[in-house]
């Protein structure tokens, strides 16, 4: 059975970010892990922010342009000379 | 990259080409998303990242190493986006980037749960999250959707989602980038992850539920 009086499946999933990230208290810690042991609904709203995560991690970064490294380093080289 | 902070500036003062060759390229990905936040293309933004590294270069002899390197060098980008986006006059709401609390939102469809005057229930699941099936989200579509719908978000969410889950930075590099409090930085990757996951779970599940 849920212990709905101390957290509701609403109120959890507003925490699942501060719970991945370490920052709830222990009092809400203890209250989120009692929740999550005995509802299959939360469990798997975590589980899928964690996919989300993981899948999210598969995008590829944005590449630098051969046009735009170029003009980088030119910009370095002008400015190495003007130093010098 | 296994030079100390010190040790690239030494470089980069010196002349060292491929160091900073290294650090163009390494962190090329998260400027431009972060000048994305405040340009209104891919083009603008493309050209804030030149120019902060101009600036970069003429600023070196005054860094003074009291932030990382890498937190100096995205302060000046993100200067240079305001910068330029004020020159253009176009309104970005700088100050929703650092209060995102001033728009309650919530990361499920409040529908999604049973009323808080529920007999025995009340704010429980009266739609329970469907199935990721784990084959479809690796498909290079199911990528395209995620692509999408990053996208779609408001900007500081987006550079924030962008920067923690796919540039893989820890939260404190984060906050200092974007001069982002913790707290507004949890939310900002709450409130990302969570439409994220709503845009998996719908494209997924073309039925409704």
């Amino acid at each position: 059975m849920i212990d709905t009086e101390a957290l509701s499946c609403q109120e959890l999933v507003e925490l699942v970010t501060d719970y991945l990230e370490g920052a709830l208290d222990e009092r809400d810690l203890r209250a989120f892990e009692t929740h999550l042991a005995g509802c299959d609904g939360c469990t798997e709203y975590l589980d899928q922010m964690r996919t989300t995560m993981r899948v999210v991690g598969t995008l590829t970064p944005n590449d630098l342009t051969q046009a735009a490294e170029t003009a980088l380093l030119q910009a370095f080289r002008d400015w190495k000379r003007s130093t010098s | 990259m296994t030079l100390t902070d010190d040790e690239l500036v030494d470089a980069l003062r010196a002349g060292d080409e491929e160091a900073y060759a290294a650090i163009v390229r390494e962190w090329h990905s998260g400027l431009l998303r972060v000048a994305r936040i405040f340009t209104p293309t891919r083009s603008v933004a493309d050209e804030v990242v030149q120019e902060t590294w101009l600036r970069v270069l003429g600023a070196l002899d005054r860094f003074e190493g009291r932030s990382s390197l890498k937190t100096w060098v995205f302060r000046i980008l993100v200067n240079t986006a305001k910068t330029r986006a004020q020159r253009e006059s176009r309104s970005i709401p700088f100050s929703a980037l650092h209060d995102p609390s001033r728009v309650p939102e919530a990361a499920v469809d409040p529908d999604r749960f049973l009323a808080d005057d529920h007999p025995h229930h009340p704010g429980g699941w009266e739609s329970p999250p469907r199935e990721l099936p784990e084959d479809r989200l690796i498909a290079g579509e199911t990528r395209e959707v995620i692509e999408r719908a990053i996208e779609a978000l408001p900007a500081s969410q987006r550079a924030v989602i962008s920067l923690r889950d796919v540039e893989g930075w820890s939260s404190e590099e984060v906050r200092n980038a974007l001069d982002l409090s913790e707290v507004n930085q949890r939310v900002l990757l709450h409130r990302a992850r969570g439409r994220v996951r709503q845009a998996l779970e719908t494209y997924l599940n073309p039925e409704p539920a």
